[in-house]
């Protein structure tokens, strides 16, 4: 058990000085990049993303290799469906939630029985989910961009709801604290890391591991649903391959929060520090006057260096 | 053992019969699709897809997955192209490209295998991390699509090789080279790594090595997929092979080799990629609806995957 907490600390002190650091060299290299309303732009770009790894982050927990790859296609539906419910008017705005939320997670359930029941691969599951979605999409938008984010949604996401910091910041906020209760103060969060951690001991104790892990894709998808209307409400309109960039990155956010792959350890309060280190280094990036393929390079050299500090396997033994 | 190597042989069987279908059903639809011309035009076009397939099958047989061949396909085809344009665009100069491109296939695959066999990363964040470097070490070589290669490449491409056409070689020497390995005990060692790790560290195999000769191997074989997609298009794309690393897992489990590792072979893995190429070939003489097509595409993936899976499974 100590060992546990010691493993769980860690990702989170590194995070925080990743954080740190970066919020530094960009306040050195651009002067007010560390302002008070541009941290908080930052922090609704990492929401965004942080909101979409909190899926990513259930199922990866749930072990047996969970991983969901479909999570962007579920995002640029939900944003569709939302666009199309919402339409410009305020009053959709519920039911645009409702409606994405209720899709993603019915699309996450199908994911779930295919690992569970089926036994299918989580990887190969939701590669091939992903195609079907992106295929159901051309369908329903014929291909044009269609539906426009009502202009509450937009202020929720971009305007001060209270002292300069926009709805969604508290909505993650709520999320996060949420997410931290769930997975450490009940039983359905203890069941999850039993699960991840060795599903024959949890099975043997009487935990139903596989309607447990179907529900754990339902909310990678109802949380994927969720990112929908928000990145609409960010972008103001939606196009059917909106998603498609939040689908490595919710992963990476989870590994570098300190999650293992394999399952059964890790928070998401390290997956949400994760995500905002990630999108201070995009920016940091970004203000560096650098040509893109520069920016790139120093990107994915400073994930694998992200990594080295504790996204390893463990040795092999004899 | 031969539990398993059972299970392999039926996944392979399954796959075959689903191409065997396929063929009838394309032939059906495409009145000229067994003239020579057409089968050629299609090996042509499945081409890249069968020879990354071939790669990541390796990958996959050891334990681990690779997402960066595209972004390799890529990185090898803009240096290939420069380096032909440098030197002339002679013959010599085409061939040092060539060259100079596989050794850029095969180290950037020996870069993957050394970081995650090496340093214990995770796979699948490591290659999308390196995939992102390689995308943008080729925009740094080549940021823009253009440049063309010069015309004896294409030409030799698309034509013959002593009569025989260039594309029959390519598959002649890929199946070649698949089934010198298959017969080496390199195989049957990295199986063991795929399927127990633990143990097959226990028995004494040197696991760095094989991971990251399979990684080596990825590379090398995405290296080729590029050296052919340039025969195509004829010039350079750092944007090329987007979507191969996808296509490529489902054409290898597909084929029948499980993702866990320890199971499967290359053969298997042509005919998957073979079965995702002639899917949307079927799907596009069937003269469905333009926006239905990606969606009937999808749905048939994801059924075969799942077929796959469910016949082979204990």
């Amino acid at each position: 058990m100590n060992r546990f907490a010691d493993h769980a600390k860690n990702p989170l002190l590194i995070s925080s000085i990743a954080i740190l650091a970066l919020l530094v060299i960009g306040e050195l290299v651009s002067p007010g990049f560390a302002r008070g309303d541009q941290i908080v732009r930052l922090l609704t770009v990492s929401a965004i993303l942080g909101i979409a790894a909190a899926g990513q982050n259930l199922v990866i927990l749930g072990g047996r290799e969970g991983i969901d790859l479909s999570i962007g296609a579920v995002i640029s539906l939900g944003a569709v469906i939302a666009g199309n419910v919402m339409n410009g008017s305020n009053a959709a705005i519920p039911l645009a939630f409702a409606a994405a939320c209720c899709a993603g997670f019915l699309i996450g359930v199908v994911n779930g029985l295919g690992v569970t029941y089926l036994r299918i691969p989580p990887l190969v599951m939701t590669l091939g989910m992903m195609g079907v979605i992106q295929g159901g999409l051309v369908v329903l938008s014929r291909g044009v961009p269609s539906g426009n984010a009502a202009p509450a949604l937009m202020a929720f996401v971009s305007r001060s709801a209270f002292l300069g910091i926009p709805g969604i910041l508290f909505v993650w906020a709520a999320i996060i604290a949420l997410m931290a209760l769930v997975l450490k103060r009940t039983r359905f969060g203890w069941s999850i890391y039993a699960i991840g951690s060795n599903e024959n001991a949890a099975v043997l104790t009487g935990l139903p591991a596989r309607r447990i892990r179907v529900l754990l894709y339902g909310l990678a998808g109802l949380f994927g649903g969720f990112t929908g209307v928000c990145v609409i409400g960010y972008t103001g309109n939606s196009f059917i391959s909106v998603g498609d960039q939040y689908v490595l990155p919710s992963v990476i956010a989870v590994v570098i929060g300190g999650t293992s792959l394999s399952g059964g350890a890790g928070s998401y309060t390290g997956t949400a520090l994760g995500a905002i280190a990630l999108i201070l280094l995009q920016s940091v990036l970004t203000t560096l006057n650098l040509e893109f393929w520069g920016r790139q390079v120093i990107f994915g050299v400073t994930l694998l260096l992200l990594m080295l500090l504790y996204g390893r396997q463990a040795r092999l033994r004899v | 053992m031969s539990g398993l190597g059972k299970l392999g042989g039926r996944a392979w069987l399954v796959t075959a019969a689903a191409l065997l279908v396929l063929l009838m059903v394309n032939a059906v639809l495409q009145p000229n699709f067994l003239e020579p011309s057409v089968i050629q035009s299609n090996l042509t076009t499945f081409l890249p897809l069968v020879l990354v397939a071939i790669g990541q099958t390796y990958v996959i047989l050891g334990g681990d997955i690779d997402l960066s061949v595209g972004a390799i396909v890529a990185l090898v085809n803009v240096v290939t192209v420069t380096v032909i344009a440098a030197l002339g665009g002679e013959g010599t100069a085409v061939i040092v490209g060539l060259l100079v491109g596989m050794g850029v296939g095969a180290g950037s695959g020996l870069v993957n295998g050394l970081i995650i066999a090496g340093l214990r990363f995770q796979p699948i964040v490591t290659t999308f991390a390196t995939s992102i470097v390689f995308s943008g070490l080729a925009l740094w070589v080549l940021p823009q699509a253009g440049m063309p290669v010069p015309e004896p490449y294409w030409r030799t491409y698309a034509g013959t090789i002593l009569g025989v056409p260039t594309v029959y070689v390519i598959y002649l020497l890929a199946f070649l080279l698949a089934a010198f390995l298959a017969a080496r005990p390199f195989m049957i060692r990295l199986k063991a790594v795929g399927g127990l790790r633990t143990a097959a560290f226990q028995t004494g195999l040197d696991l760095g090595r094989l991971r990251v000769s399979a990684f080596a191997l990825s590379g090398l074989y995405a290296a080729f997929a590029s050296l052919c997609l340039t025969g195509e298009t004829a010039s350079g794309d750092p944007l090329m092979g987007q979507t191969l690393a996808m296509s490529a897992i489902s054409a290898v489990v597909l084929g029948g080799t499980a993702l866990a590792g320890g199971v499967g072979g290359a053969l298997g893995s042509v005919l998957g990629a073979w079965v995702v190429g002639m899917i949307g070939s079927v799907i596009f003489f069937a003269g469905l609806p333009f926006e239905y097509q990606t969606l009937v595409q999808g749905l048939i993936i994801l059924a075969a995957l799942a077929g796959g899976v469910l016949v082979t499974r204990r």
